[in-house]
Formats: structure tokens, C-alpha cells, sequence
């Protein structure tokens, strides 16, 4: 049997990671907002920074099979930090103060990583349930700092990089949140498709064949857990800028559990199920919001339920039929014939 | 010939079962070892403890005279010991591709980079093609896994040990469940494996035994029972009584 030529495996694997078609369209799309959807600039902050703390708990849940319901404790964290910053003038320059913000939360991550590598997925949900739990009690406790349950008040976020000051009508925190949005997906996009990134789904996959290859299974889960918590700090600190205010509800149940959600709605491990999820969840919010006022949380649990009857499979598999529904129009836009032999540089091809 | 893996007292309890007692196991450089005995004798207990799966309740572990009884089952791959599983352990949703890709990244300590991409390493490239090549595994390369036929899947758990380039190598039935028809490509692989890598086979076909180890162990309600050359082992009347008997019951 002939060995197959290694220009073309090398060229198969570049592949892998290659931007598909669907991709730009996402992007130029949320671009395109920036300048067509003024009057929507409000909602579409909250839904970059919804992305991104979505983007996050994709990393471990979508990658690494960590499943979580306190991931709000990073971005709770890192919300506070970011808000006491800008409050006491301590880092006033927004941008500098988000990455503070978001290695805050990644020390947090690492210190609590070790708490969810071992046991089964329900161990793992109570476990970052508390943690998320602690974290609320302990801003609540300390009113002094935190402002207790009365939230963080008098918050002025200073202009970003000094030149762009926020304006009420988050024109400038809409650019600023979907800028950073950006430029962090772009880095979890080369980490996921990295051998790191592959050695996670390897971890995901099957923990005791990735060990017998020689693969540091706890190491991996651990600089995940940790990067993740980092993306999730900042989408915290993105909120606390944007809103100038932080209270107790950044590190509420309902939050982990609304994001556990989003991820649902959009499906996970291909990085663009928690920004999909985030905008079909807030939209529906909105919408339903809108028609009723006081029940909109039942048509949530309505679409929940079916969500999780259509894809009863696993998690996100309901989004598999829309992908494999663009599939076709991916591969006419395809360039080149080995994409549309194989479909590949589909933004769904990670799974 | 230089003992590489060695045994010393080992013994592992479930509850109260001694599933494995008091095991003391030579293995030397190249020998191609065959660890064979009854259906619950402790087999697959053994290679769980050589390679760090379990731990033991007592006894040692050397690995070319260094002893590895509580190191990280991980990093005894790292020091060499690589292992294949009864029943597959393979990675469903990747390729044969990227699953030896992985392997051999680790080997290379570059596993866990992440600031490159996959497949932009040429030296790790051109050992996966081989590799792949080596098991007959080129042409479903860039399938799932999961979708592969059963003795494809055979080949790569194979493939993944070898890529971990061990100088010991634990063989856990490599031919358990494959079809008549696709056994003889697995067997030529076990046969064509490197002479100076140690092997040490776990298994039931008699037959593969025979043609394949240069000595035997016969392990029998977690004891080994009889240790000696092939030829040896099958004269033996207390091997014919234990295992033959056994094998007409069942």
C-alpha cells in the first residue's frame, strides 16, 4: 500500500483550522451591525459580552467535558474587579483594567481547577455550583468593598485607551465589547486548533486511553479550567465597564445556569455555539419580553424543554442538523476540490 | 539479557479477593513474553498495575531497575512502557490521523503547545504517514474513528502504543474479537513488531501463543503458576490439568 504523500496530509491537517465560509459571513455580519443597527447597540452589547461568557464555558464544557453551573463566579469576579477598579482609580484605563480583571478570575480558575478533575459531572455541577455560591456570600459579606446587596455604586469607567469615552447609547461600548469579543475568539479558535487544543478533545474523548499515550490529563484540565475562567473574568469585566455598576446578581445561579443554556441553544464545541446561542437567547428574550411582560420566563422553559427533546442525544446535537442543512452551501463556496470532497473548514468540522 | 520490567511481590485486593497475589514477573530486553491462564485469573489486573490503571496493594514495580510503583500512569508512558487494552479504548470522534498525531506530539513533549496548529510540525507529520502506513491504517486516515471497522480500530490501538515508541509494550489481546478473516493483519503486525522492543501479551488463542512468545507465564487465581520456556509450559502436566481443564469446562 502506498504511504500517503506528506505535503498532502500536512495540507489536510492545515485544513482543519482554515477559515469556512460561514465563518466570515458571522463576522461581517456582527461588523455590519456596528454601523446598520444603531438603535440596537444596547442589546447587542449585552449580547458580545453573553457571547463571550458563553465562548467560555464552551472552552471546558464543548473541549474538555467539564460541565459546570458556577461559572459565574469567574465572571462575577472578574465584574467586581473591574468595577473597583474604575470606582477607586486604581487602573483607569479600561482595557489595561480588563485584563487585570480577567487574570483575577484565572487565578480564581486555577485555585478551584483542582476541585472539578475528579468525579462524575453531577460532582462537578455541585461543586461549581458552590463555589459560585461562596463567592456571592463572600461579596455579600463584605459590604464595605462590595457594596453589599445594594451593589457597587458611583462606578465612572474612565475613555478606553484615554481617546473613547462610553456614551448612553453604547455605541462605543458595543464596538469596544464585540472588539474584544473578537480578538479573544480568534485566540481560542488557534488554541482549540493547537495540539493542545486536540489533546483536550483526546482528554474529552477518553481520559484513560489519553493517559496511556503519555497525555497529563489533569495538567490539561487544569490550563483549561484556568484560560477559561480568564475569558470568563473578562466577559464579567465587560459588564461592569459598559453598565458602570456591579452588584451581587454577577455571581447569581441564574446566571450560570441562563449561560448553560445559551450553550444549549447554540451547541457546543465548534466555538460558535455559545456567540449563536447568545444571540438567538437574547433576542427570544427580548422579543418574548415584549409580548409578555411577566411570563416571558415560561417561553424560555417552554423552548428549553424542546430544545433538550429535539437533541435528546446529547448536548448541542440539535444544532448538527443546521450545520449539516449549510453544509451544501458551505462546500459550493468552498475553495479548492478537497473542501468540498470533504466538507472541511466548516465551522462544525472541531466535532 | 537485561531484565527491563520486573515484578516484585505484587498483589492487588478488591474488598476481600486477592485478584492478584504475590506476582513476582521477570521480562527481558526483546523477549517476547505471553502472559496466559484462565478466564478471571488476573490478566488484565497485572497490565492495569504495570501500568499505573490501579494500585497496588502491595509490592513493586521496576522499569529497567527504576521503581515506578506510584508513578502517574502517564508518565510511565513517558518513561516507556506503553500499553494496548482488551476492549478499545480509542479516541470515536478524531481520525486514525490525529489520533497518532497526538501520540507522537506527546512523545515529542510538544503536546501541549498551543500557540501553533495542528499539522504544521513536518517531523511529526512524516512519523504519523509512517506510522499509518506501517498499520494499514492510510486509507481511513481521515475517517472517524468510531466509524472504522472493528479491525481497523485493532490496528490503531496498536499503532497508538507503537507510537509512543515504548521499549516495553503490553499486548492485552490485541486479536480479541476480530474476524477470522482480518486476524492474519493484525497477527503479522504483533509479529513484525521491533526485536528490541519487549513485549508482553496477554492471551487466550493458544495458537498466537505458541507461534509468538519465546517464554510464558501462566497466571492461575491471581498467582503465577508456572514461568518457564514454551516448550516447557506446554509438557507441563499442572498447566494441562489448570488450563486445559478450564478451557473444557467453559
Amino acid at each position: 500500500m502506498p504511504s500517503a504523500p506528506v505535503a498532502e496530509v500536512t495540507h489536510r491537517l492545515a485544513m482543519r483550522a482554515r477559515w469556512g465560509p460561514l465563518e466570515y459571513v458571522f463576522w461581517l455580519a456582527a461588523l455590519a451591525s456596528v454601523f446598520l443597527l444603531p438603535g440596537r447597540h444596547l442589546i447587542l452589547t449585552e449580547i458580545a459580552w453573553l457571547a463571550l461568557f458563553a465562548l467560555s464555558l464552551d472552552l471546558i464544557l464543548g473541549y474538555a467535558g467539564i460541565i459546570s453551573l458556577g461559572h459565574a463566579a469567574f465572571f462575577g469576579l472578574g465584574s467586581y474587579l473591574a468595577a473597583l477598579m474604575a470606582k477607586h482609580a486604581i487602573i483607569s484605563e479600561p482595557v489595561l483594567a480588563l485584563l487585570v480583571s480577567g487574570l483575577g478570575a484565572a487565578i480564581l480558575g486555577f485555585a478551584t481547577s483542582f476541585l472539578v478533575l475528579r468525579g462524575s459531572d453531577l460532582t462537578r455541577l455541585m461543586v461549581t455550583l458552590g463555589v459560585a455560591l461562596i463567592m456571592r456570600e463572600i461579596a455579600n459579606q463584605i459590604p464595605e468593598i462590595t457594596g453589599g446587596a445594594d451593589g457597587l455604586q458611583g462606578v465612572t469607567v474612565a475613555p478606553i485607551l484615554g481617546l473613547f469615552e462610553f456614551d448612553i447609547f453604547g455605541h462605543v461600548a458595543y464596538a469596544y465589547c464585540l472588539t474584544v469579543l473578537f480578538v479573544l475568539f480568534l485566540l481560542a479558535r488557534r488554541v482549540v486548533y493547537s495540539p493542545f487544543g486536540l489533546s483536550l478533545r483526546a482528554v474529552k474523548g477518553n481520559p484513560l486511553r489519553a493517559s496511556a499515550i503519555s497525555i497529563s490529563v489533569n495538567a490539561r484540565l487544569v490550563a483549561i479550567y484556568t484560560f477559561a475562567a480568564f475569558y470568563a473574568g473578562i466577559a464579567g469585566a465587560l459588564l461592569a465597564q459598559t453598565t458602570a455598576f456591579a452588584s451581587l446578581d454577577v455571581f447569581s445561579f441564574e446566571r450560570s445556569a441562563d449561560l448553560l443554556l445559551v450553550l444549549i441553544i447554540g451547541g457546543t464545541g465548534y466555538l460558535y455555539g455559545g456567540l449563536i446561542g447568545a444571540v438567538i437567547f437574547k433576542l427570544m428574550q427580548d422579543w418574548i419580553a415584549n409580548l409578555t411582560p411577566q411570563y416571558w420566563q415560561f417561553w424560555i422553559g417552554l423552548v428549553l424543554v424542546l430544545i433538550v427533546l429535539v437533541g435528546r442525544e446529547r448536548i448541542g446535537a440539535w444544532t448538527s442538523a443546521a450545520r449539516a442543512l449549510a453544509e451544501p452551501v458551505t462546500r459550493r463556496f468552498a475553495r479548492g476540490p478537497m473542501a468540498a470532497a470533504s466538507g472541511e473548514g466548516l465551522p462544525g468540522e472541531g466535532r | 539479557m537485561p531484565v527491563v520490567l520486573e515484578t516484585v511481590g505484587l498483589e492487588k485486593h478488591f474488598g476481600g479477593i486477592a485478584a492478584v497475589a504475590g506476582v513476582s514477573l521477570k521480562i527481558e530486553k526483546g523477549a517476547r513474553h505471553a502472559l496466559i491462564g484462565p478466564n478471571g485469573a488476573g490478566k488484565t489486573t497485572v497490565v492495569n498495575l504495570l501500568t499505573g490503571v490501579l494500585k497496588p496493594s502491595s509490592g513493586r514495580i521496576l522499569l529497567e531497575g527504576e521503581d515506578i510503583t506510584s508513578l502517574e500512569a502517564y508518565k510511565r508512558v513517558q518513561r516507556g512502557l506503553a500499553r494496548t487494552f482488551q476492549i478499545n479504548q480509542l479516541f470515536l470522534d478524531l481520525t486514525p490521523l490525529e489520533t497518532v498525531g497526538l501520540a507522537i506530539s506527546e512523545r515529542m513533549g510538544s503536546g501541549a503547545q498551543w500557540w501553533r496548529l495542528v499539522g504544521t510540525n513536518p517531523v511529526v507529520v512524516e512519523e504519523i504517514v509512517e506510522i499509518l502506513g506501517r498499520f494499514h491504517l492510510t486509507d481511513v486516515m481521515y475517517e472517524r474513528t468510531g466509524n472504522l471497522p472493528y479491525g481497523k480500530q485493532r490496528l490503531l490501538e496498536i499503532a497508538l502504543a507503537i507510537a509512543c515508541r515504548p521499549r516495553v509494550l503490553l499486548l492485552d489481546e490485541p486479536a480479541a474479537g476480530v474476524p477470522e478473516d482480518e486476524r492474519h493483519e493484525i497477527l503479522a503486525t504483533v509479529a513484525a513488531l521491533p526485536a528490541d522492543v519487549s513485549v508482553l501479551l496477554i492471551e487466550h488463542d493458544m495458537d498466537i501463543v505458541f507461534s509468538f512468545a519465546d517464554r510464558i507465564s501462566v497466571l492461575v487465581n491471581g498467582a503465577l503458576f508456572v514461568d518457564g520456556a514454551p516448550e516447557e509450559v506446554a509438557r507441563d502436566p499442572r498447566v494441562k490439568a489448570v488450563y486445559l481443564g478450564e478451557s473444557l469446562n467453559a
